[in-house]
């Protein structure tokens, strides 16, 4: 199990957790656990979220691999000028 | 820093040769956004909005359409319905709906056989409107009784209880304020303000645009993103995204506004409803300003903590910023990099994306940081000036390091804001004697950069020579950077080297050159791409000399045998490669698909020192230090040019630059006479220090830089202001009038 960090505002989207234990060995799969876990999280990972793992924003890429004790959090999404 | 399997010598990377595009730029034969034209071409002209905010009641078109040489007019109800999301919010605020939402919000356009008829025809499109009441400000926005541009808009993160104009909310934290405030021997609390700040680009948004009836079509235009383009051009007239190929012209300044479209769907819809003819588009100077996207205003309330000696206990901040009648203020970036510089245990950032009738805001260099850094930056030297603390030895105490817990969740990895500082720190400007009214400013500031959706080519031609495709158009000198890094890789001359900016139809899928990512992505793309190419020239020299592949080595722009028992074989060069590939396989290139995700952020660190003048209030610059970590400069003097650019923006945005509106809601200043960018006779040479530490996650260290140098302009300034005036300036612009009524105590 991973442990999902979330942002302060969607806490309250998860029970007011602020540490997600989910399944998963892909950055997709967390996701889709995260939201099976927790629906009322759905609309903010639609809107889009960055997830950085161990450090390392990866935005747009589901397939990215985490590890059981990886550093997972959820981050605003990004742009940029 | 040397990174294991990272790349530390290098023969090209770090030069400094004369960009390809230049003489064609020097000389004019570059063709920019308005430079090109088509046999039977006509030309475009957009009615827009005299209204801050207005129903639309009725568009009488029928006296434009009778007159001799109109051949298309739409309005909103050229577009197809149904659209969600920000797919509406760009169809809406490209051509409004039932609405005009701000001052310069597009209502109709009109394509004719000359801008001249163009023009006329606008004039005799008639608009009935019932005007609205208005509001222009943030916090007026949100206030009870403010009048609301659009019922619905908030999305799920939104509280019960605020005013409907509060479209977005959000709240990020960690620790026990409470305690962390209790820890401080001394804690300020100020609130701010920053005006909305125009991109500038000197180049207007124009294009040119072709579409047939079956929805097949061409544009060329002025952009930073052609793939973006064309997804939303297709999204908003109802096509297919294929069926548009989009070529960028060369641009003249985007600087993120433009990474998004304003009058491209409307040529394409013009053209195809004038039979497919292409139609060609231009903005005015005046209508950039009304209805292009500046970036947002901010009010914002901060409060941080701080020991003694100088260790920041805790910080708070809550950030307001409007984006125009639309969702998108950045504040969500803001409340990420608030306080992203330091190392703080308790902190909390709150923000809210608020709606008013100003044009959607676009994306501006660093969105949403140099407004955070105004604030926050502001505080903490007014911390240090009280406690009588160095404000670089106390950023030293606090500042963010590997290993640091940043802000905003994850540590950070190799980061370089102690080199930064401390390099500000050696710097002779940093020990200048000043004189009366003088003053010296420091501050830090971050950006995250950006990796993004990348692909390129890189191609050998039968000489031997290399072209490199890629799809981030060249802003700031990428071309050079790209020929460096294949030159780099290759073992080759910088000039055996082409790089061209490929249309959407020769490449897959790249974002725009945004969120300071091309020098990166693009170039660990070029990079991947010479290597995929290397294996391939390797494999033709093998099967020449009947040995393994994987006894081949690449060195110096030839195949070597990889060692003693490989063989006895001498260097092959590439262009002995490239004279036989036609018989011996074919052509030979390399490709590279991919997100690259390890981009890694820059800090920077700025100082400045000002004279105040006390008679008017004028603020002359007088020296300008910027110290920035680039991870790895491929080409040094376009990086400073970066930093330089970066510092001058903040400049025009701490001194002058503003959005002015009228009691009607109307754009004041919407011209470069009364909305002052700063010129060259304003301003010092700017001076540049480089820090590199290494990025590990590019092959040759490299971190984008485009962005960062416009965060600490903002409170540098107003910190040595500051200094200056003894007056802490809490609202942007610092215009002479708004500094010399501190200085009279009446500010």
């Amino acid at each position: 199990m991973a442990e999902v960090h979330l942002w302060s505002g969607l806490r309250s989207l998860a029970d007011g957790q602020e540490v997600v234990a989910v399944e998963g060995k892909t950055v997709g799969q967390l996701l889709d656990g995260l939201v099976k876990a927790h629906p009322g999280l759905e609309p903010a990972i639609r809107r889009g979220v960055s997830v950085a793992v161990d450090g390392q924003i990866v935005p747009g890429n589901r397939n990215h691999p985490v590890d059981p004790d990886s550093e997972v959090f959820l981050l605003q999404k990004l742009a940029g000028g | 820093m040397a990174l294991d399997g990272q790349k530390t010598a290098y023969t090209y990377i770090g030069t400094t040769p004369d960009r390809p595009d230049g003489l064609d730029k020097v000389t004019g034969r570059a063709r920019y956004g308005a430079d090109i034209s088509l046999p039977g071409m006509l030309h475009g002209a957009v009615v827009r909005s005299p209204h801050a905010h207005a129903k639309i009641l009725k568009i009488d078109t029928s006296k434009a359409m009778a007159l001799d040489g109109v051949k298309a007019v739409i309005t909103r109800a050229d577009f197809p319905d149904g659209l969600e999301g920000e797919d509406w919010n760009l169809q809406e605020n490209c051509m409004a709906g039932d609405k005009a939402l701000y001052d310069g919000h597009a209502v109709a356009a009109v394509a004719a056989t000359s801008p001249l008829i163009a023009r006329d025809a606008a004039k005799l499109i008639e608009v009935a409107y019932e005007p609205l009441p208005h509001v222009t400000d943030v916090d007026a926005a949100m206030a009870e009784g403010a009048p609301v541009i659009r019922e619905g808009a908030a999305d799920f993160s939104v509280p019960d209880g605020l005013h409907p104009n509060v479209v977005r909310y959000f709240d990020s934290g960690r620790g026990d304020l409470e305690q962390g405030f209790a820890e401080a021997d001394l804690v300020i609390e100020k609130s701010f303000t920053t005006e909305a700040a125009h991109q500038g680009y000197i180049e207007p948004q124009a294009c040119l645009g072709q579409m047939g009836g079956d929805g097949r079509g061409e544009l060329w235009v002025t952009t930073q993103g052609h793939w973006f383009v064309r997804r939303m051009c297709a999204a908003i007239l109802g096509t297919e995204a294929t069926g548009l190929r989009v070529t960028p012209s060369e641009i003249g300044g985007g600087f993120g506004g433009k990474t998004t479209v304003f009058i491209e769907p409307l040529s394409l819809a013009l053209s195809r409803k004038a039979g497919g003819k292409p139609v060609k588009m231009g903005m005015t100077r005046s209508e950039v300003l009304r209805a292009t996207g500046p970036t947002a205003s901010a009010s914002m309330d901060i409060k941080m903590g701080m020991t003694k000696d100088g260790r920041i206990t805790a910080a708070s901040g809550t950030f307001r910023m409007q984006g125009g009648a639309f969702p998108g203020a950045p504040v969500d970036v803001t409340t990420m990099l608030a306080f992203g510089n330091y190392d703080i245990a308790h902190v909390r950032q709150v923000g809210y994306d608020v709606l008013a009738n100003r044009p959607k805001q676009a994306a501006y260099r660093a969105p949403g940081a140099p407004m955070a850094a105004f604030a926050t930056e502001s505080v903490l030297d007014e911390l240090c000036r009280q406690l009588h603390l160095d404000p670089i030895d106390t950023r030293l105490k606090n500042a963010a390091r590997e290993g640091t817990r940043a802000t905003f969740g994850p540590k950070y990895g190799p980061i370089g804001l102690v080199e930064t500082l401390e390099a500000a720190k050696a710097h002779p400007n940093y020990r200048q004697p000043l004189g009366p009214n003088q003053g010296r400013g420091v501050a830090s500031g971050y950006w995250m950069n950006w990796g993004g959706e990348t692909s390129a080519s890189v191609a050998i031609s039968e000489d031997g020579s290399i072209t490199v495709s890629i799809g981030t158009p060249d802003i700031g000198g990428s071309r050079a950077s790209m020929a460096l890094m294949a030159a780099e890789a290759f073992g080759v001359p910088y000039e055996n080297v082409r790089v061209n900016i490929s249309d959407t139809g020769a490449l897959g899928v790249n974002e725009p050159t945004h969120g300071s990512r091309a020098t990166y992505a693009s170039g660990l793309a070029t990079i991947r791409a010479a290597e995929d190419c290397i294996t391939k020239l390797c494999k033709r020299a093998a099967d020449k000399w009947e040995i393994d592949a994987e006894a081949v080595t690449w060195e110096d722009g030839c195949a070597k045998p990889s060692g003693p028992n490989a063989g006895d074989f001498p260097p092959m060069p590439i262009a002995e490669i490239a004279a036989e590939m036609g018989e011996t396989g074919g052509p030979i290139s390399g490709h590279f698909e991919g997100t690259p995700a390890g981009f890694s952020g820059s800090f920077g660190t700025h100082v400045v020192d000002v004279e105040v003048d006390p008679e008017t209030g004028r603020t002359t610059i007088l020296r300008y230090l910027v110290v920035q970590d680039a991870g790895k400069a491929i080409h040094p003097a376009y990086v400073e040019g970066q930093f330089q650019g970066g510092a001058v923006q903040g400049i025009g945005w701490t001194l002058n630059e503003e959005y002015i509106y009228g009691e009607d809601g109307r754009l004041q200043n919407a011209g470069f006479l009364d909305y002052r960018i700063p010129v060259a006779s304003d301003l010092p040479m700017i001076d540049t220090v480089i820090v590199e530490v290494p990025n590990p996650g590019h092959p040759y260290g490299v971190r984008g830089v485009g962005e960062t140098g416009i965060t600490p302009p903002l409170p540098a300034i107003a910190n040595a202001v500051r200094e200056a005036t003894g007056k802490r300036l809490c609202d942007l612009p610092l215009r002479p009038s708004r500094v010399l009524a501190a200085i009279r105590g009446k500010g």
